[in-house]
């Protein structure tokens, strides 16, 4: 089965509107670019001017909530509201308002298809952190020692500005699949066929491996962020200790084992937790690259296709809940880690 | 360092050893040297390769593409075109999407930016009731999904008119439901990374701003704002990225509508619906990595450091 051939279509082709464009989406543009800022700042102004006309005792306990008031408003509106409005909509039935206790999730957590949407979150929440670790530690390592480091974490880094979407078309073009009896033109299987002799793989939609080539795009794209970070700790490791340490005969693995590795400890749990949140959320990959076919779905897709494809709002609420309550651990431990580092300034 | 721990001259019976032994440990230096450069630039070309082998071939013709690989392109006679390019671009396929990108990731930006410098300057240098507990839930909400927003969101969009569907005053109301939406959710780092940089800020500042009679406006357009360039430099890059290469959001929000559509939506349809036309598909993905390319590599620095300060650091 060829890899891209499930539809074969014309290119859409989108009419520029250019009235609409030129006439409306322009102008408001630069408004927004100007008038937000300036509505923001006369807001700020405008308001401490009416703080100054208070008693100078109550000043700098209502000063404060002028300025945070937005950021608050907006958090408030688009994050906290709607948190709990998901919450308390995951208990009731799919018209929303019948309460079904935890209906939703008995119905789906014991749903067959379930099953193998959690595997494959798991998959992408032990592989994805760990191998991005592995390689930023890698190639942070390596490459100080090479003269060319900059061009090289340029280059790895890269992926980093580029969209998933992006990301998955490189890779579509990566895993391309043709019959063993025509050349290949991916560029895995051509190294497969030609020279390693080996049959080509349909590594898309083999449920042998597909996930695993869904998870190593992310892999790639994840990489120079871990490194990027890493690399700044490594630098930040005084040059006298490993110093002391090769004088005194240690090698290289050793020093690396002894010294380096858990001085930079702290920085690589701060990046697995970063990663654990990012797998979690991973998205775009498998949307562009399956739509969720050959059993590589991940719950935030199954959420979408729930929400937008079927339209049931009661599953929708209870996918987006056990995606929440993953990432709790990984909350809890983001506070204590600020809270310890707070407590330290 | 080296010249520190030179060793005094040694009696000559030990020469020849000391002699071999250097010898011997500048070969397994320098072997294991050529190791390092040999690894580091095999694990950059496996890294650049996937990228490569799709700039090549969005310069291909169409025939060769489908029947050869990228790397037969590297080899004489060279057949490169900007077909697929003028076919993306002329017959402007992607020109509406490209602006729509525009559209939504630069207010997207900026709305955000603003909101959170005046919170995250209260949240550094102003006291009052309950401020490090809205802090810490902040820092709590980066790590929250956004699935857990859309269904409430949508309601409340839907309710008010702010969907693809309705324009107002001309402008499709699809572009306001993004933006507030991408204003909500990069508002937790966007705070946590300015406040970060603004209470390290020096005391004294403040302190002798004060007794010059400068108020907190004063001391925040004057002194915080200027002080605090390259912090918000790294916000802006993030967050325009952030943005630029969403799809998520732009999916849930405006979906596929081509009026509102960024590029990312486009591209995800045009994955699903080409099928002969693959070579415009190459051109396409790089039409859409152009502008975060460019950001990303004049901008380097910036978006580095902003990584930095905005991983919680131990």
């Amino acid at each position: 089965m060829d890899g891209m051939t499930l539809v074969t279509a014309r290119l859409p082709l989108l009419q520029v509107d250019w009235e609409t464009l030129l006439s409306v989406n322009l102008p408001t543009l630069l408004f927004v670019i100007i008038g937000v800022p300036l509505v923001l700042v006369a807001y700020i102004v405008g308001f401490d001017v009416l703080v100054r006309r208070l008693p100078k005792r109550s000043q700098p306990s209502v000063r404060p909530w002028v300025w945070v008031a937005p950021a608050i408003a907006f958090v408030g509106l688009i994050l906290v509201y709607p948190m709990i409005g998901t919450i308390v909509r995951s208990f009731f039935d799919r018209h929303g308002d019948t309460f079904v206790g935890l209906g939703n999730f008995v119905r789906l957590l014991t749903d067959h298809g379930i099953l193998i949407v959690l595997r494959n979150n798991l998959l992408w929440l032990l592989l994805y952190p760990g191998l991005v670790i592995l390689f930023g530690l890698l190639l942070a390592v390596l490459s100080d020692r090479v003269r060319y480091e900059k061009p090289v974490k340029s280059l790895i880094f890269m992926p980093m500005a580029i969209s998933f979407v992006a990301m998955a078309i490189i890779w579509q073009f990566m895993y391309y699949y043709r019959p063993p009896d025509v050349p290949q033109t991916g560029t895995l299987n051509a190294i497969l066929v030609n020279i390693l002799h080996g049959q080509p793989q349909t590594w898309v939609q083999d449920t042998r491996f597909n996930n695993f080539a869904l998870i190593l795009i992310g892999i790639w794209g994840g990489t120079g962020f871990a490194m990027v970070i890493l690399s700044a700790a490594l630098k930040g490791i005084p040059g006298e200790l490993l110093e002391a340490a090769r004088v005194d005969g240690a090698n290289e693995m050793t020093v690396f084992r002894r010294i380096i590795l858990p001085l930079m400890m702290p920085t690589i749990v701060v990046v697995g937790t970063t990663m654990v949140i990012f797998a979690l959320k991973a998205f775009d990959v498998v949307y562009v690259m399956t739509a969720g076919n050959y059993n590589t779905d991940i719950l935030a897709r199954r959420m979408y296709a729930e929400l937008y494809n079927a339209g049931n709002y009661a599953n929708a609420s209870a996918l987006a809940v056990i995606l929440l309550l993953a990432v709790v651990p990984v909350l809890i431990f983001n506070l204590r880690q600020f809270r310890a580092v707070e407590a330290r300034r | 360092m080296s010249v520190a721990t030179a060793a005094p001259p040694a009696a000559p019976p030990i020469r020849p050893q000391a002699a071999r032994t250097r010898w011997s440990q500048r070969l397994s230096g320098q072997i294991s040297n050529a190791g390092l450069q040999v690894a580091v630039l095999a694990l950059t070309l496996a890294w650049i390769v996937p990228t490569l082998g799709l700039l090549i071939n969005s310069f291909r013709s169409g025939g060769a593409f489908n029947t050869s690989g990228w790397w037969t392109a590297l080899a004489p006679p060279f057949n490169f075109t900007l077909e697929s390019y003028r076919h993306v671009l002329g017959a402007s396929d992607l020109a509406p999407s490209f602006f729509n990108s525009f559209m939504i990731a630069i207010p997207a930006t900026i709305i955000p930016t603003t909101v959170a410098a005046f919170a995250a300057y209260a949240f550094s240098w102003m006291k009052f009731w309950g401020r490090d507990w809205i802090f810490l839930a902040l820092v709590g909400l980066l790590a929250v999904p956004l699935q857990l927003t859309f269904i409430p969101l949508l309601t409340l969009a839907v309710h008010f008119g702010l969907t693809s569907g309705n324009t107002i005053l001309g402008l499709n109301a699809g572009f306001l439901a993004v933006w507030i939406a991408h204003t909500g959710y990069g508002l937790p780092f966007a705070i946590y990374l300015l406040a970060n940089f603004f209470r390290v800020l020096p005391q004294d500042l403040f302190e002798s701003a004060e007794i010059d009679g400068a108020g907190p406006v004063t001391v925040f357009f004057r002194l915080v704002l200027p002080l605090s360039v390259p912090a918000i430099a790294s916000l802006v890059i993030f967050q325009f990225l952030w943005v630029w290469n969403d799809l998520l959001v732009a999916l849930i929000y405006v979906g596929g509508t081509p009026e509102v559509a960024p590029l990312t939506v486009t591209l995800t349809n045009l994955v699903g619906s080409l099928g002969q036309h693959i070579e415009y598909l190459t051109a396409a993905a790089f039409v859409s990595m152009i502008v975060p390319l460019i950001v990303f590599f004049a901008l380097q620095r910036y978006f580095v450091r902003g990584i930095l300060a905005g991983s919680v650091k131990g």
